[in-house]
């Protein structure tokens, strides 16, 4: 099971700022490890939003975006108290999801 | 014409003087950019997960690990260690200290965690715990006790330390940190034989680094210098370690404590 994610979510005026802090190896697939072996490819490979349920952002992501990778958005209409979630599934098919309400 | 040459020349003196913005001006800029999503929170949070969970051959969390300022007490500890700690006997740093809790309280094999490799096993955890503790701590100034006769001695070991001079290079720590406005490539070097100020040396591990993307505890750290000055590899937690760590947080008196701070 992958660890949690971080997420804040600020509400400033008709919008609100997330930043989403993810733990995540995203093994590119072209290091080599000691033995001199390809360190195989892990890494997320889809990321949604969503605002109170509703889907606000879906992205694709690949290999060159750097381990622990941090993501920054702005979402119109959300308010305080409102709740984000954001979900992440990488190539080997594990997942995550978390959510934080709009302060 | 000679003053007028005068005047253009001071023109382009204070043009020149505008537009230059140092390299370590840049630096902090690229610092300040990242440390809005530090990965260190990640080992923040899982660090304090860590010390609530009851794990181990025993089944018991750390709560009750006395990290120097009565057991359970967390908020404060990092700013006051190295300290000596009488059930020991010993002068312990934060992640040694750690390891005997680990060890008394939850059953661990201690001899076991200080051979694993850094970033591996336990020995990732003490310093996902470390990274919390140190959290918990910031924003408040160092203060270590110094006053045990042992606390004393170590800080005169980390001090002779601190200035010898071996390896095939004839480095000494000093030879890096012994001196103002010193720096390797971009990076501004400390001089931690004084006080080097808030947030600098001491007072900023564990930090994430980016360029690796891994936690870096103390313990780590001082091992990367000694990597660097071509010296063998301290053993964890050595009493040359906490020595030479004795010596920089008795110090870093005063300085606020910023860890886990985020590094290039």
């Amino acid at each position: 099971m992958a660890d949690p994610m971080r997420i804040r979510a600020q509400a400033a005026g008709d919008k609100a700022t997330v930043r989403v802090l993810m733990s995540h190896e995203m093994e590119s697939g072209q290091r080599k490890d000691s033995a001199g072996k390809v360190v195989p490819a892990w890494f997320i490979q889809e990321v949604s939003a969503s605002l109170n349920g509703k889907v606000v952002l879906t992205a694709e992501w690949g290999p060159a975006v750097s381990k622990n990778p941090f993501m920054q958005f702005v979402v119109k209409g959300a308010k305080a108290g409102d709740k984000i979630a954001v979900t992440w599934k990488d190539n080997k098919g594990d997942s995550r999801t978390d959510e934080a309400t709009v302060s | 014409m000679k003053r007028w040459t005068l005047a253009l020349a001071a023109t382009l003196i204070s043009g020149a003087a505008l537009a230059q913005k140092s390299a370590s001006d840049g630096i902090a800029e690229y610092r300040a950019m990242l440390a809005d999503g530090n990965p260190a929170e990640l080992f923040e949070a899982k660090g304090e997960d860590l010390w609530k969970q009851k794990r181990g051959p025993k089944n018991a969390s750390l709560e009750q690990c006395d990290l120097g300022k009565g057991p359970g007490v967390v908020k404060g500890a990092f700013v006051e260690l190295p300290r000596h700690f009488a059930d020991t006997n010993k002068v312990q740093d934060l992640e040694s200290r750690l390891v005997t809790c680990m060890e008394t309280l939850q059953g661990f094999n201690g001899a076991e965690i200080a051979k694993t490799a850094y970033g591996r096993g336990e020995q990732n955890n003490v310093t996902a715990l470390a990274t919390w503790i140190a959290a918990e701590s910031r924003g408040m100034k160092f203060n270590l006790p110094n006053s045990h006769q042992q606390e004393k001695v170590m800080y005169e070991v980390g001090k002779r330390l601190f200035f010898m001079r071996s390896g095939t290079h004839d480095f000494s720590c000093a030879s890096c940190h012994g001196e103002d406005g010193k720096r390797i490539r971009l990076q501004d070097l400390p001089n931690l034989t004084k006080n080097p100020g808030d947030g600098i040396g001491f007072a900023a591990w564990p930090a994430y680094r980016v360029s690796n993307g891994q936690m870096w505890s103390m313990q780590l750290r001082l091992n990367d210098c000694y990597r660097q000055q071509r010296f063998p590899f301290p053993l964890f937690g050595s009493d040359a370690t906490i020595a030479l760590g004795a010596y920089m947080g008795v110090n870093a008196k005063g300085a606020e404590n910023i860890a886990p701070a985020i590094k290039r």
